[in-house]
């Protein structure tokens, strides 16, 4: 598969009263055509940060995109002057967020604001946008779409509202989709209904998705490759079946041993001791060592690097000193 | 018909299906909120009914879940057990005293054995109070202990949650979320209560601090021999805590049973579609599981379907669904359905 974005080395900070905030720290990864990448961490750990950042949607200031390079489709969209980047935004990548409500304009109706895309990136005149607008929206399964177009956002509902974003984001086709915890804020049967549509449609558009969300197990259902990130860095990157069964940073054991599974239910809980770290601050040890089960002197000194990991699956990737399957097996006993 | 729904709902209401005392009674609760129109004269044109007709026990020393999406009534269910909003109609019951009928005083004195912990730690601890004075306010309000007695009682509090006694002078915004939580735990147990109303503790927190505190909560309630109310959306964090289960649906209770009971059999399509939905965090098991994705969504609770409250998202509905409420029955002992298709 050929490659649709690669990330270098992207470094994005906040300047705020209290200090500068480390927020995403030299991160690299790339992105192939088709490919679904889900990107898991907690809150703080820089997940959307870096997708604000590849979209040039840091608030700038305190925010800023201090090092780096974003090379989509042959350019890099971090030297991008303002308006060619506008033309990127909504054309090329799209992107949808955790709260349909504060992300839909309220006082414009659902079609008026998937139009304006419509018009303004493809062309369209009024009528054909209108046309499109509706077809969109039967597409992502809205009920007499027809009628609902004119409906104001706080006419729809909330499993609704996520439909037209998703509508707006897919409306000039995009290579890339790139969803923002869109999931979070609903209720499960009605996620299960949005992770169904995604799936479906992006198999009929053939385009790119970077999933991000907090839980393993929407990602786990949705993704080719998943990154784990900790502390502004990726600490853990493989093909989703790797990641979960051969697990390689403590960080991912952590997460995966603190959730309750309905299929194990009679698995104890381990929970991650202590909380995450402060961002003000740089790391010049692995920001994970204060949690860290496993943790040994050289994790206080350096910083791990990104690499592959031993004896495991050649795009398996892990931040950490420790082998952590002998790490294991140590503390099994 | 209806005299038959009338029997189910007490009789429900005394099964307890298996041993130990019954800590809390609720029969047949209901909670509507008016809906008014009307600027200067302002009258009543309908009513959302957020809990309609609820009925169960909780056993001493249990944990009982109720769980359901937003809307279900589960929250309000929790509130109008501790009489923080006033039942429309119903009884609720704890050590035998009838809650809804009693004074303010009287309801004052009761508080001191069922509190409550919130969902979000970030809105319920008042942040112009340090930590001492949030843990001691309870204590305060009741007149309970000395001044020296009630520090030490903070002190006492603050370590059994896991906290460090030397942060009694800190503000909440010095806390992480988790952290918070904590000192609301705390202040929670200041009075030594039997009954805790946890609704929806761990939602607000980050996925590695959840498992801190419902280990925490399972230890307390181990040491203390606590009762828990735990209403919560997450069904997998659900089944790892409670003993018994009663699923929420529009105000209804549709399914109730034990945990295992109800998460290996469920008998409602809704409680079906429900463990259908939710996401195990294993792209093997994911990738061979059948979904049961419902259309559509929750109707709204001021204006209900007529007969079964699910049956216009169902995918397995009857005709008599559309006319007939399908009263709840037990189809096996201790297991409680409200569907046409179990009977």
């Amino acid at each position: 598969m050929t490659v649709l974005m690669e990330v270098k080395n992207l470094t994005t900070r906040f300047f705020t009263d209290e200090g500068t905030v480390y927020a995403v720290n030299g991160i690299s990864y790339v992105l192939r055509e088709g490919e679904t990448l889900g990107v898991v961490g907690e809150s703080g750990s820089g997940k959307s940060v870096h997708a604000m950042s590849i979209m040039g949607l840091i608030p700038s200031p305190p925010g800023k995109v201090t090092e780096g390079e974003v090379i989509f489709r042959g350019r890099d969209l971090l030297k991008l002057p303002k308006n060619q980047m506008r033309l990127v935004r909504g054309a090329e990548i799209a992107m949808i967020f955790q709260d349909p409500m504060t992300s839909l304009n309220p006082v414009l109706t659902i079609g008026r604001q998937i139009t304006e895309a419509l018009q303004l990136h493809l062309g369209m005149d009024r009528r054909e946008a209108r046309n499109r607008a509706v077809e969109l929206l039967a597409m992502v399964g809205i009920p007499g779409a027809e009628k609902r177009i004119d409906d104001y956002p706080h006419q729809f509902s909330g499993g609704m509202r996520q439909r037209a974003m998703i509508a707006m984001g897919l409306s000039c086709n995009p290579q890339l989709l790139i969803a923002d915890e869109a999931t979070t804020a609903l209720d499960v049967t009605i996620q299960a209904q949005i992770i169904d549509l995604v799936k479906r449609l992006r198999e009929k558009l053939g385009m790119a998705m970077i999933w991000i969300s907090h839980d393993l197990g929407v990602v786990a259902s949705i993704s080719d490759t998943v990154q784990v990130m900790y502390a502004g860095y990726i600490v853990e990157r493989a093909p989703v079946n790797e990641l979960y069964k051969d697990t390689r940073h403590p960080y991912t054991l952590g997460l995966l041993n603190s959730l309750p599974r309905l299929d194990q239910p009679d698995i104890p809980l381990i929970p991650i001791t202590g909380s995450p770290p402060d961002m003000r601050e740089l790391p010049t040890q692995c920001p994970f060592a204060p949690r860290c089960p496993f943790a040994v002197e050289k994790c206080w000194q350096e910083n791990p690097p990104l690499l592959p990991v031993e004896g495991g699956h050649p795009e398996h990737l892990a931040a950490c000193w420790v082998d952590v399957r002998e790490a294991r097996r140590n503390v099994n006993g | 018909m209806v005299d038959m729904v009338q029997q189910a709902q007490p009789a429900m209401a005394q099964r307890t299906s298996g041993q130990g005392e019954v800590l809390l009674e609720v029969t047949d609760l209901k909670k509507h909120f008016p809906i008014s129109s009307g600027i200067v004269i302002q009258r009543q044109v309908g009513a959302v009914k957020a809990v309609d007709g609820v009925s169960f026990n909780i056993r001493r020393g249990e944990t009982f879940g109720l769980v359901g999406e937003s809307g279900c009534g589960k929250s309000t269910t929790g509130r109008t057990i501790l009489q923080l909003y006033n039942a429309t109609s119903g009884s609720v019951k704890f050590q035998g005293v009838e809650l809804t009928n009693l004074g303010s005083g009287e309801m004052r004195r009761m508080r001191r054995e069922m509190q409550m912990i919130f969902q979000d730690p970030y809105a319920s601890l008042n942040p112009r109070m340090n930590v001492g004075r949030i843990i001691a306010e309870p204590l305060l309000v009741h007149g309970v202990g000395n001044e020296k007695e009630r520090k030490e009682r903070v002190a006492y509090l603050l370590e059994k949650v896991g906290l460090n006694p030397y942060y009694v002078n800190r503000y909440p915004h010095e806390f992480s979320g988790g952290q918070r939580q904590r000192i609301g735990i705390a202040r929670a147990l200041a009075l030594e209560p039997q009954f805790i109303v946890c609704d929806e503790p761990i939602s607000a927190l980050d996925v590695s601090i959840q498992a801190q505190v419902v280990n925490l909560l399972k230890d307390l309630q181990q040491e203390l021999g606590l009762t828990y109310l735990f209403i919560a959306h997450d069904l997998s964090m659900v089944r790892h805590i409670c003993d018994r289960v009663a699923v929420m649906y529009l105000g209804r209770i549709v399914e109730m049973a034990d945990s295992e009971e109800l998460y290996n059999n469920p008998q409602h399509p809704y409680t079906k579609a429900l463990l259908s939905a939710v996401p195990v965090p294993d792209p093997e098991v994911e990738r061979q599981r059948q979904r049961v994705i419902l259309q559509g969504d929750l109707p709204s609770p001021a204006n209900p379907p007529k007969g079964c409250n699910f049956c216009t998202r169902c995918p397995v509905v009857l005709e008599n669904c559309y006319t007939q409420d399908p009263e709840i029955l037990e189809v096996a002992p201790g297991h409680w359905a409200a569907c046409h298709r179990v009977i």
